[in-house]
Protein backbone atom coordinates (compact mmCIF):
# COMPACT_ATOMS: atom_id res chain seq x y z
CA UNK A 1 0.00 0.00 0.00
CA UNK A 2 1.22 3.31 -0.77
CA UNK A 3 0.34 6.28 0.44
CA UNK A 4 0.02 9.67 -1.88
CA UNK A 5 -0.31 13.28 -0.77
CA UNK A 6 -3.24 14.30 -0.61
CA UNK A 7 -3.94 18.20 -1.52
CA UNK A 8 -6.64 20.16 0.00
CA UNK A 9 -9.21 23.10 -1.43
CA UNK A 10 -8.95 25.28 1.48
CA UNK A 11 -7.69 22.95 4.69
CA UNK A 12 -8.92 19.65 5.86
CA UNK A 13 -11.01 21.15 8.37
CA UNK A 14 -12.68 23.65 6.06
CA UNK A 15 -13.01 21.13 3.35
CA UNK A 16 -14.36 18.09 5.68
CA UNK A 17 -16.89 20.92 6.76
CA UNK A 18 -18.32 21.44 3.27
CA UNK A 19 -18.44 17.70 3.03
CA UNK A 20 -20.10 16.74 5.92
CA UNK A 21 -23.21 19.56 5.16
CA UNK A 22 -23.35 17.59 1.78
CA UNK A 23 -23.19 14.69 3.28
CA UNK A 24 -25.97 15.92 5.90
CA UNK A 25 -28.13 17.63 2.94
CA UNK A 26 -27.79 14.44 1.05
CA UNK A 27 -28.96 11.93 3.51
CA UNK A 28 -32.00 14.53 4.30
CA UNK A 29 -32.74 14.69 0.52
CA UNK A 30 -33.02 10.55 0.69
CA UNK A 31 -35.02 10.09 2.99
CA UNK A 32 -37.79 12.43 1.45
CA UNK A 33 -37.09 9.94 -1.82
CA UNK A 34 -36.96 6.72 0.03
CA UNK A 35 -40.38 7.59 2.78
CA UNK A 36 -43.07 8.20 -0.54
CA UNK A 37 -41.96 5.01 -2.64
CA UNK A 38 -43.48 1.43 -1.03
CA UNK A 39 -42.58 -0.97 -0.14
CA UNK A 40 -43.73 0.56 3.30
CA UNK A 41 -43.01 -0.95 6.42
CA UNK A 42 -45.84 -0.36 8.55
CA UNK A 43 -45.19 -2.83 10.92
CA UNK A 44 -41.38 -1.40 12.03
CA UNK A 45 -43.15 1.98 12.13
CA UNK A 46 -46.14 0.93 14.11
CA UNK A 47 -42.62 -0.76 16.35
CA UNK A 48 -41.14 2.01 16.57
CA UNK A 49 -43.65 4.68 17.63
CA UNK A 50 -44.27 2.04 20.42
CA UNK A 51 -40.56 1.92 21.34
CA UNK A 52 -40.17 6.19 21.03
CA UNK A 53 -44.02 6.72 22.71
CA UNK A 54 -44.64 4.30 25.19
CA UNK A 55 -41.08 4.26 26.46
CA UNK A 56 -40.85 7.59 26.65
CA UNK A 57 -43.98 8.17 28.71
CA UNK A 58 -43.10 7.47 32.15
CA UNK A 59 -40.42 10.46 31.81
CA UNK A 60 -42.63 12.57 29.99
CA UNK A 61 -45.23 12.60 32.65
CA UNK A 62 -42.79 12.92 35.82
CA UNK A 63 -41.16 15.97 33.89
CA UNK A 64 -44.04 17.50 32.39
CA UNK A 65 -45.67 17.22 35.93
CA UNK A 66 -43.18 18.86 37.81
CA UNK A 67 -42.62 21.79 35.28
CA UNK A 68 -46.14 22.16 36.12
CA UNK A 69 -46.16 22.37 39.79
CA UNK A 70 -42.65 24.43 39.44
CA UNK A 71 -43.43 26.74 36.95
CA UNK A 72 -47.08 27.38 38.92
CA UNK A 73 -45.09 28.09 42.42
CA UNK A 74 -42.66 30.56 40.78
CA UNK A 75 -44.85 32.66 39.28
CA UNK A 76 -47.74 32.85 42.00
CA UNK A 77 -45.44 35.28 44.39
CA UNK A 78 -44.93 37.61 41.53
CA UNK A 79 -48.95 38.10 40.56
CA UNK A 80 -50.00 37.69 44.23
CA UNK A 81 -47.70 41.15 44.45
CA UNK A 82 -50.24 42.72 41.84
CA UNK A 83 -53.21 40.87 43.51
CA UNK A 84 -53.89 38.96 40.44
CA UNK A 85 -53.08 35.12 40.61
CA UNK A 86 -56.79 34.59 38.98
CA UNK A 87 -54.82 35.15 36.21
CA UNK A 88 -52.31 32.13 37.04
CA UNK A 89 -54.01 29.71 34.82
CA UNK A 90 -54.39 31.14 32.04
CA UNK A 91 -50.60 32.71 32.44
CA UNK A 92 -49.55 28.96 33.07
CA UNK A 93 -51.25 27.92 29.79
CA UNK A 94 -50.04 30.41 27.58
CA UNK A 95 -46.83 29.26 28.88
CA UNK A 96 -47.06 25.84 28.93
CA UNK A 97 -48.91 25.45 25.08
CA UNK A 98 -46.83 27.87 23.62
CA UNK A 99 -43.45 26.98 25.00
CA UNK A 100 -42.75 24.30 27.96
CA UNK A 101 -44.59 21.47 26.34
CA UNK A 102 -43.23 20.91 23.23
CA UNK A 103 -40.23 21.72 24.24
CA UNK A 104 -40.08 20.24 27.28
CA UNK A 105 -40.93 16.82 25.31
CA UNK A 106 -37.91 17.65 22.72
CA UNK A 107 -35.49 17.94 25.39
CA UNK A 108 -36.56 14.58 26.73
CA UNK A 109 -36.87 13.00 23.45
CA UNK A 110 -33.48 13.93 22.31
CA UNK A 111 -31.73 12.94 25.51
CA UNK A 112 -33.72 9.42 25.33
CA UNK A 113 -34.89 8.80 21.50
CA UNK A 114 -32.17 10.84 19.83
CA UNK A 115 -29.35 8.64 21.78
CA UNK A 116 -30.44 5.66 21.21
CA UNK A 117 -31.55 5.84 17.97
CA UNK A 118 -27.69 7.02 17.93
CA UNK A 119 -26.41 4.03 19.68
CA UNK A 120 -28.14 1.15 17.66
CA UNK A 121 -27.84 2.61 14.58
CA UNK A 122 -24.40 2.95 15.32
CA UNK A 123 -23.34 -0.46 16.50
CA UNK A 124 -25.13 -1.78 13.46
CA UNK A 125 -23.06 -0.17 11.37
CA UNK A 126 -19.51 -0.66 13.17
CA UNK A 127 -20.95 -4.99 13.81
CA UNK A 128 -21.80 -4.64 9.82
CA UNK A 129 -25.55 -5.02 10.28
CA UNK A 130 -25.94 -2.40 7.68
CA UNK A 131 -23.92 -4.16 5.20
CA UNK A 132 -25.46 -7.53 5.88
CA UNK A 133 -29.02 -5.88 5.01
CA UNK A 134 -27.39 -4.79 1.98
CA UNK A 135 -26.28 -7.49 0.84
CA UNK A 136 -29.30 -9.70 1.36
CA UNK A 137 -30.90 -6.66 -1.16
CA UNK A 138 -32.37 -5.54 2.15
CA UNK A 139 -32.65 -1.81 1.39
CA UNK A 140 -31.42 -0.33 5.30
CA UNK A 141 -32.09 3.28 4.83
CA UNK A 142 -35.41 2.36 4.46
CA UNK A 143 -36.05 0.32 6.79
CA UNK A 144 -33.78 1.59 9.28
CA UNK A 145 -33.90 5.31 8.81
CA UNK A 146 -37.29 6.41 7.36
CA UNK A 147 -39.09 4.26 10.13
CA UNK A 148 -37.61 6.10 12.49
CA UNK A 149 -38.04 9.81 11.32
CA UNK A 150 -41.44 8.78 10.72
CA UNK A 151 -42.04 7.36 14.06
CA UNK A 152 -40.44 10.26 15.49
CA UNK A 153 -42.13 12.47 13.84
CA UNK A 154 -45.44 11.43 14.73
CA UNK A 155 -44.77 10.65 18.17
CA UNK A 156 -43.03 13.61 19.46
CA UNK A 157 -46.54 15.84 18.65
CA UNK A 158 -48.84 13.46 20.55
CA UNK A 159 -45.66 13.24 23.52
CA UNK A 160 -46.15 16.94 23.04
CA UNK A 161 -49.71 17.37 23.66
CA UNK A 162 -49.99 15.24 26.64
CA UNK A 163 -46.96 16.96 28.38
CA UNK A 164 -49.08 19.50 27.80
CA UNK A 165 -52.10 17.79 29.55
CA UNK A 166 -50.27 16.62 32.42
CA UNK A 167 -48.13 20.02 33.52
CA UNK A 168 -51.40 22.03 33.32
CA UNK A 169 -52.70 19.28 35.56
CA UNK A 170 -49.80 20.02 37.76
CA UNK A 171 -50.48 23.18 37.35
CA UNK A 172 -54.13 22.73 38.31
CA UNK A 173 -52.64 20.67 42.33
CA UNK A 174 -50.52 23.64 42.58
CA UNK A 175 -53.68 26.37 41.97
CA UNK A 176 -55.61 24.07 44.12
CA UNK A 177 -53.76 23.72 46.97
CA UNK A 178 -53.91 27.45 47.82
CA UNK A 179 -57.15 28.48 46.09
CA UNK A 180 -60.77 26.78 46.08
CA UNK A 181 -60.38 26.32 42.07
CA UNK A 182 -62.61 23.84 40.44
CA UNK A 183 -60.61 21.76 37.60
CA UNK A 184 -63.32 22.65 35.29
CA UNK A 185 -63.41 26.47 36.25
CA UNK A 186 -59.33 26.44 35.90
CA UNK A 187 -59.17 24.98 32.55
CA UNK A 188 -61.99 27.51 31.45
CA UNK A 189 -59.87 30.47 32.48
CA UNK A 190 -56.73 28.59 30.87
CA UNK A 191 -58.07 28.05 27.55
CA UNK A 192 -59.87 31.30 27.37
CA UNK A 193 -56.50 32.78 26.21
CA UNK A 194 -55.20 30.39 24.24
CA UNK A 195 -56.17 30.23 20.15
CA UNK A 196 -55.96 27.54 17.64
CA UNK A 197 -52.52 29.73 16.56
CA UNK A 198 -50.80 28.53 19.76
CA UNK A 199 -52.06 25.06 19.64
CA UNK A 200 -51.03 25.09 15.80
CA UNK A 201 -47.73 26.25 16.36
CA UNK A 202 -46.98 24.22 18.86
CA UNK A 203 -48.26 21.12 17.30
CA UNK A 204 -45.75 22.48 14.32
CA UNK A 205 -42.69 22.97 16.43
CA UNK A 206 -43.37 19.15 17.73
CA UNK A 207 -43.44 17.73 14.13
CA UNK A 208 -40.70 19.85 13.29
CA UNK A 209 -38.47 18.80 16.77
CA UNK A 210 -39.22 15.01 16.38
CA UNK A 211 -38.27 14.77 13.01
CA UNK A 212 -34.84 16.95 13.62
CA UNK A 213 -33.89 14.13 16.48
CA UNK A 214 -35.15 11.27 14.37
CA UNK A 215 -32.86 12.73 11.48
CA UNK A 216 -29.93 13.29 13.44
CA UNK A 217 -30.23 10.34 15.50
CA UNK A 218 -30.12 8.41 12.15
CA UNK A 219 -27.77 10.57 10.80
CA UNK A 220 -24.98 10.03 13.28
CA UNK A 221 -25.68 6.46 13.64
CA UNK A 222 -25.64 5.97 9.94
CA UNK A 223 -22.65 7.27 9.31
CA UNK A 224 -20.28 6.02 12.41
CA UNK A 225 -17.46 5.06 12.06
CA UNK A 226 -14.48 4.10 14.07
CA UNK A 227 -15.35 1.00 16.24
CA UNK A 228 -17.45 1.12 19.62
CA UNK A 229 -15.70 4.60 20.57
CA UNK A 230 -17.57 5.87 17.16
CA UNK A 231 -20.94 4.09 18.55
CA UNK A 232 -20.96 6.48 21.93
CA UNK A 233 -19.55 9.33 19.63
CA UNK A 234 -22.86 9.01 17.23
CA UNK A 235 -25.10 8.95 20.49
CA UNK A 236 -23.23 11.92 21.81
CA UNK A 237 -23.05 14.13 18.48
CA UNK A 238 -27.28 12.93 17.84
CA UNK A 239 -28.03 14.16 21.70
CA UNK A 240 -26.05 17.50 21.20
CA UNK A 241 -26.60 18.20 17.55
CA UNK A 242 -30.39 17.70 18.11
CA UNK A 243 -30.75 19.75 21.55
CA UNK A 244 -29.29 22.67 19.55
CA UNK A 245 -30.97 22.53 16.63
CA UNK A 246 -34.31 22.31 18.61
CA UNK A 247 -33.54 25.43 20.23
CA UNK A 248 -32.68 27.21 16.90
CA UNK A 249 -35.88 25.81 15.42
CA UNK A 250 -37.93 26.59 18.80
CA UNK A 251 -36.72 30.33 18.03
CA UNK A 252 -37.48 30.25 14.23
CA UNK A 253 -41.20 29.22 14.77
CA UNK A 254 -41.85 31.32 17.50
CA UNK A 255 -40.96 34.06 15.71
CA UNK A 256 -43.06 33.22 12.66
CA UNK A 257 -45.72 32.42 14.85
CA UNK A 258 -45.42 35.96 16.75
CA UNK A 259 -45.49 37.43 12.67
CA UNK A 260 -48.39 35.91 11.89
CA UNK A 261 -50.32 36.97 15.33
CA UNK A 262 -49.52 40.35 15.13
CA UNK A 263 -49.87 41.46 11.68
CA UNK B 1 -6.24 -26.61 -13.01
CA UNK B 2 -7.43 -23.48 -14.48
CA UNK B 3 -7.92 -25.76 -17.94
CA UNK B 4 -9.68 -28.12 -15.88
CA UNK B 5 -12.41 -25.42 -13.83
CA UNK B 6 -12.50 -23.88 -17.40
CA UNK B 7 -13.99 -26.84 -18.42
CA UNK B 8 -17.38 -25.68 -16.93
CA UNK B 9 -17.51 -22.71 -19.20
CA UNK B 10 -17.75 -19.14 -18.50
CA UNK B 11 -16.20 -17.43 -14.73
CA UNK B 12 -19.04 -17.11 -12.46
CA UNK B 13 -16.84 -14.05 -11.04
CA UNK B 14 -14.21 -12.02 -13.27
CA UNK B 15 -11.76 -9.08 -12.41
CA UNK B 16 -9.95 -7.28 -14.53
CA UNK B 17 -7.44 -4.24 -13.97
CA UNK B 18 -9.19 -3.48 -10.29
CA UNK B 19 -8.23 -0.55 -8.39
CA UNK B 20 -9.24 1.01 -5.25
CA UNK B 21 -7.40 3.35 -2.68
CA UNK B 22 -9.20 5.06 0.41
CA UNK B 23 -8.19 8.51 0.34
CA UNK B 24 -4.27 8.27 -0.29
CA UNK B 25 -3.88 4.69 1.10
CA UNK B 26 -4.03 2.54 -2.29
CA UNK B 27 -5.36 -0.87 -1.26
CA UNK B 28 -5.47 -2.36 -4.59
CA UNK B 29 -3.38 -2.59 -7.44
CA UNK B 30 -4.20 -4.11 -10.89
CA UNK B 31 -6.27 -7.13 -9.46
CA UNK B 32 -6.73 -10.07 -11.96
CA UNK B 33 -8.98 -13.53 -11.24
CA UNK B 34 -10.92 -15.65 -12.27
CA UNK B 35 -13.46 -17.80 -10.64
CA UNK B 36 -15.26 -20.99 -12.12
CA UNK B 37 -18.42 -22.30 -11.29
CA UNK B 38 -18.25 -24.84 -8.83
CA UNK B 39 -14.90 -23.79 -7.75
CA UNK B 40 -13.66 -23.13 -4.33
CA UNK B 41 -11.36 -19.95 -4.62
CA UNK B 42 -8.79 -19.21 -1.16
CA UNK B 43 -7.64 -15.82 -1.04
CA UNK B 44 -4.36 -15.68 1.31
CA UNK B 45 -3.11 -12.56 2.18
CA UNK B 46 -1.91 -10.30 5.57
CA UNK B 47 -4.66 -8.50 7.64
CA UNK B 48 -4.97 -4.87 6.10
CA UNK B 49 -3.80 -6.62 3.22
CA UNK B 50 -7.26 -5.37 1.25
CA UNK B 51 -8.81 -8.73 1.01
CA UNK B 52 -12.39 -7.65 2.55
CA UNK B 53 -12.23 -4.33 0.36
CA UNK B 54 -12.24 -6.94 -2.25
CA UNK B 55 -15.22 -9.50 -1.71
CA UNK B 56 -17.63 -6.17 -0.54
CA UNK B 57 -16.82 -4.57 -4.29
CA UNK B 58 -17.79 -7.97 -5.40
CA UNK B 59 -21.03 -7.67 -3.40
CA UNK B 60 -21.92 -4.00 -4.90
CA UNK B 61 -21.18 -2.93 -1.01
CA UNK B 62 -17.91 -0.82 -2.59
CA UNK B 63 -17.16 0.96 -5.75
CA UNK B 64 -14.10 0.24 -7.36
CA UNK B 65 -11.93 3.16 -8.81
CA UNK B 66 -10.94 1.40 -11.92
CA UNK B 67 -11.02 -1.71 -13.86
CA UNK B 68 -14.03 -4.66 -14.94
CA UNK B 69 -15.85 -6.32 -11.95
CA UNK B 70 -18.21 -8.61 -13.10
CA UNK B 71 -20.49 -11.09 -11.64
CA UNK B 72 -22.64 -13.77 -12.99
CA UNK B 73 -21.92 -12.14 -16.23
CA UNK B 74 -22.64 -8.61 -14.78
CA UNK B 75 -20.86 -5.53 -14.90
CA UNK B 76 -21.46 -4.81 -10.32
CA UNK B 77 -20.25 -1.51 -10.08
CA UNK B 78 -22.91 -0.58 -13.21
CA UNK B 79 -25.57 -1.77 -11.38
CA UNK B 80 -28.05 0.39 -9.22
CA UNK B 81 -31.78 -0.27 -7.49
CA UNK B 82 -33.58 -3.27 -8.46
CA UNK B 83 -30.82 -4.58 -10.68
CA UNK B 84 -28.33 -5.13 -7.87
CA UNK B 85 -30.91 -6.56 -5.14
CA UNK B 86 -31.44 -8.98 -7.93
CA UNK B 87 -27.96 -9.70 -8.90
CA UNK B 88 -27.13 -9.47 -4.67
CA UNK B 89 -29.94 -12.68 -4.05
CA UNK B 90 -27.92 -14.69 -6.11
CA UNK B 91 -24.59 -13.99 -3.46
CA UNK B 92 -24.21 -15.07 -0.22
CA UNK B 93 -22.17 -13.00 2.02
CA UNK B 94 -20.74 -14.74 5.48
CA UNK B 95 -19.43 -11.64 7.67
CA UNK B 96 -15.84 -12.08 9.71
CA UNK B 97 -18.33 -11.31 13.06
CA UNK B 98 -21.31 -12.98 11.42
CA UNK B 99 -23.36 -9.61 11.75
CA UNK B 100 -26.28 -11.11 13.00
CA UNK B 101 -29.36 -8.90 14.14
CA UNK B 102 -28.68 -8.52 17.58
CA UNK B 103 -32.42 -7.25 18.04
CA UNK B 104 -33.56 -10.24 16.29
CA UNK B 105 -34.03 -13.85 17.66
CA UNK B 106 -32.08 -16.66 15.14
CA UNK B 107 -35.64 -17.48 13.38
CA UNK B 108 -36.64 -13.76 12.80
CA UNK B 109 -32.82 -13.44 11.58
CA UNK B 110 -33.51 -16.33 9.08
CA UNK B 111 -37.01 -15.43 8.42
CA UNK B 112 -35.79 -11.68 7.87
CA UNK B 113 -34.14 -12.09 4.10
CA UNK B 114 -37.00 -13.91 3.23
CA UNK B 115 -39.97 -11.88 4.35
CA UNK B 116 -38.06 -8.73 2.92
CA UNK B 117 -37.69 -10.34 -0.73
CA UNK B 118 -40.30 -13.14 -0.98
CA UNK B 119 -43.07 -11.22 0.28
CA UNK B 120 -45.69 -13.40 -1.02
CA UNK B 121 -44.18 -16.83 0.94
CA UNK B 122 -46.94 -18.16 3.07
CA UNK B 123 -45.94 -19.07 6.57
CA UNK B 124 -45.36 -22.32 6.49
CA UNK B 125 -43.06 -22.04 3.55
CA UNK B 126 -40.99 -19.87 5.64
CA UNK B 127 -41.30 -21.97 8.44
CA UNK B 128 -39.81 -24.82 6.04
CA UNK B 129 -36.73 -22.85 4.38
CA UNK B 130 -35.65 -22.24 8.05
CA UNK B 131 -35.69 -25.80 9.62
CA UNK B 132 -33.96 -26.45 6.24
CA UNK B 133 -31.17 -24.29 6.74
CA UNK B 134 -30.81 -24.58 10.02
CA UNK B 135 -30.53 -27.99 9.54
CA UNK B 136 -28.13 -27.50 6.93
CA UNK B 137 -25.70 -26.11 9.47
CA UNK B 138 -26.32 -28.08 12.25
CA UNK B 139 -28.48 -25.83 14.76
CA UNK B 140 -31.60 -26.73 14.25
CA UNK B 141 -32.48 -26.75 18.68
CA UNK B 142 -31.49 -23.21 18.59
CA UNK B 143 -33.57 -22.11 16.73
CA UNK B 144 -35.33 -19.15 19.41
CA UNK B 145 -32.19 -18.20 21.01
CA UNK B 146 -31.19 -14.66 20.65
CA UNK B 147 -28.05 -13.95 18.42
CA UNK B 148 -26.18 -13.46 22.30
CA UNK B 149 -26.46 -16.64 23.91
CA UNK B 150 -24.14 -18.19 21.07
CA UNK B 151 -20.82 -19.21 20.83
CA UNK B 152 -18.12 -17.81 18.25
CA UNK B 153 -18.94 -20.85 16.02
CA UNK B 154 -22.59 -21.09 16.29
CA UNK B 155 -22.92 -17.61 15.22
CA UNK B 156 -20.37 -18.24 12.40
CA UNK B 157 -23.33 -21.00 11.41
CA UNK B 158 -26.34 -18.84 11.73
CA UNK B 159 -24.16 -15.96 9.81
CA UNK B 160 -24.04 -19.05 6.52
CA UNK B 161 -27.60 -20.36 7.37
CA UNK B 162 -28.80 -16.26 6.72
CA UNK B 163 -27.29 -16.48 3.49
CA UNK B 164 -28.12 -19.73 2.54
CA UNK B 165 -31.79 -19.50 2.73
CA UNK B 166 -31.86 -17.34 -0.48
CA UNK B 167 -30.27 -20.30 -2.43
CA UNK B 168 -27.40 -18.00 -3.62
CA UNK B 169 -24.63 -19.29 -6.51
CA UNK B 170 -21.54 -17.98 -5.35
CA UNK B 171 -21.05 -17.19 -1.20
CA UNK B 172 -18.04 -14.79 -0.52
CA UNK B 173 -16.92 -16.12 3.16
CA UNK B 174 -14.43 -13.38 5.20
CA UNK B 175 -12.29 -14.87 7.29
CA UNK B 176 -14.91 -17.45 8.31
CA UNK B 177 -12.79 -19.32 10.84
CA UNK B 178 -10.87 -16.03 12.28
CA UNK B 179 -11.48 -15.87 16.23
CA UNK B 180 -12.24 -19.48 16.51
CA UNK B 181 -10.64 -22.52 17.94
CA UNK B 182 -9.27 -25.46 15.95
CA UNK B 183 -12.31 -27.84 16.50
CA UNK B 184 -14.58 -25.44 15.59
CA UNK B 185 -12.31 -24.26 12.95
CA UNK B 186 -12.48 -27.59 11.24
CA UNK B 187 -16.22 -27.86 12.00
CA UNK B 188 -16.83 -24.46 10.34
CA UNK B 189 -13.98 -25.45 6.67
CA UNK B 190 -16.12 -28.78 6.32
CA UNK B 191 -19.38 -26.98 6.37
CA UNK B 192 -17.88 -24.52 3.69
CA UNK B 193 -17.18 -27.78 1.95
CA UNK B 194 -20.73 -29.34 2.39
CA UNK B 195 -22.44 -25.83 1.54
CA UNK B 196 -20.55 -26.56 -2.13
CA UNK B 197 -21.67 -30.41 -2.66
CA UNK B 198 -25.63 -29.45 -1.23
CA UNK B 199 -26.25 -26.33 -2.85
CA UNK B 200 -24.11 -26.10 -5.91
CA UNK B 201 -22.14 -22.54 -5.11
CA UNK B 202 -18.85 -20.96 -6.15
CA UNK B 203 -17.24 -19.51 -3.50
CA UNK B 204 -14.60 -17.28 -2.50
CA UNK B 205 -12.96 -17.85 1.02
CA UNK B 206 -10.39 -14.58 2.37
CA UNK B 207 -8.77 -15.68 5.14
CA UNK B 208 -5.07 -15.71 6.53
CA UNK B 209 -5.90 -19.13 8.30
CA UNK B 210 -3.46 -21.60 5.73
CA UNK B 211 -5.64 -24.80 7.19
CA UNK B 212 -8.81 -22.95 6.41
CA UNK B 213 -7.38 -22.88 2.95
CA UNK B 214 -5.63 -26.54 2.82
CA UNK B 215 -9.24 -27.84 3.36
CA UNK B 216 -11.33 -25.54 1.34
CA UNK B 217 -9.43 -24.41 -1.51
CA UNK B 218 -9.45 -25.57 -5.18
CA UNK B 219 -7.18 -22.69 -6.14
CA UNK B 220 -5.63 -20.16 -3.85
CA UNK B 221 -4.44 -16.56 -4.61
CA UNK B 222 -1.88 -14.92 -2.81
CA UNK B 223 -2.38 -11.07 -2.24
CA UNK B 224 0.68 -9.17 -1.30
CA UNK B 225 1.38 -5.17 -1.62
CA UNK B 226 -2.14 -4.86 -2.92
CA UNK B 227 -1.61 -7.61 -5.95
CA UNK B 228 -1.99 -11.10 -6.77
CA UNK B 229 1.66 -12.50 -6.55
CA UNK B 230 0.59 -15.72 -6.82
CA UNK B 231 -2.70 -17.83 -8.18
CA UNK B 232 -2.95 -22.02 -8.31
CA UNK B 233 -3.03 -24.30 -6.36
CA UNK B 234 -2.18 -24.64 -2.63
CA UNK B 235 1.32 -26.76 -3.45
CA UNK B 236 1.55 -24.29 -6.31
CA UNK B 237 1.36 -21.17 -4.89
CA UNK B 238 4.11 -22.45 -1.62
CA UNK B 239 6.16 -23.59 -4.11
CA UNK B 240 7.13 -20.06 -4.86
CA UNK B 241 10.65 -18.84 -4.01
CA UNK B 242 8.68 -15.02 -2.52
CA UNK B 243 9.95 -14.30 0.58
CA UNK B 244 6.74 -12.91 2.38
CA UNK B 245 4.99 -16.08 0.94
CA UNK B 246 7.46 -18.52 2.44
CA UNK B 247 7.13 -16.62 5.81
CA UNK B 248 3.55 -16.93 5.34
CA UNK B 249 3.61 -20.51 4.90
CA UNK B 250 6.54 -21.19 7.88
CA UNK B 251 4.47 -19.04 10.42
CA UNK B 252 1.20 -21.42 9.57
CA UNK B 253 2.90 -24.91 9.46
CA UNK B 254 6.32 -24.57 11.80
CA UNK B 255 8.73 -26.42 9.72
CA UNK B 256 10.65 -28.79 12.18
Amino acid sequence: MNRTPRKYVFSKGVDQYFIDVHKAYKFVGRFFREAFKAPFHWREIINQCFEIGLKSLPLITLTGFVTGIVFTMQSRPSLAEFGATSWLPSLISIAIVRALASLVTALICAGKVGSSIGAELGSMRVTEQIDAMEVSAINPFKYLVTTRVIACTVTVPILGLYCGFVALMGSYFSVHAKEATSLVSFFNNGFSTITFLDIFSSLLKSTVFGFTIGMIGCYKGYNAVQGTVGVGRAANQAVVLAMFLVFIEEVVIVQMANWIRYY
Amino acid sequence: MEEQLQQNGEPVIEIRGLYKSFGDLHILKDINLDVFKGENMVVLGRSGAGKSVLIKILAGLLPPDQGVVKVLGQHVDQLKGKELDALRLRIGFSFQNSALYDSMSVRQNLEFPLKMNLRKLSKPDINNAVEEVLDAVGLLDKMDRMPSDLSGGQRKRIGIARTLILKPEIMLYDEPTSGLDPITSEEINDLINEVREKYNTSSIIITHDLTCAKMTNDRVAMLLEGQFVKVGTFEEVFESDNAQVKSFYNYNFIQQ
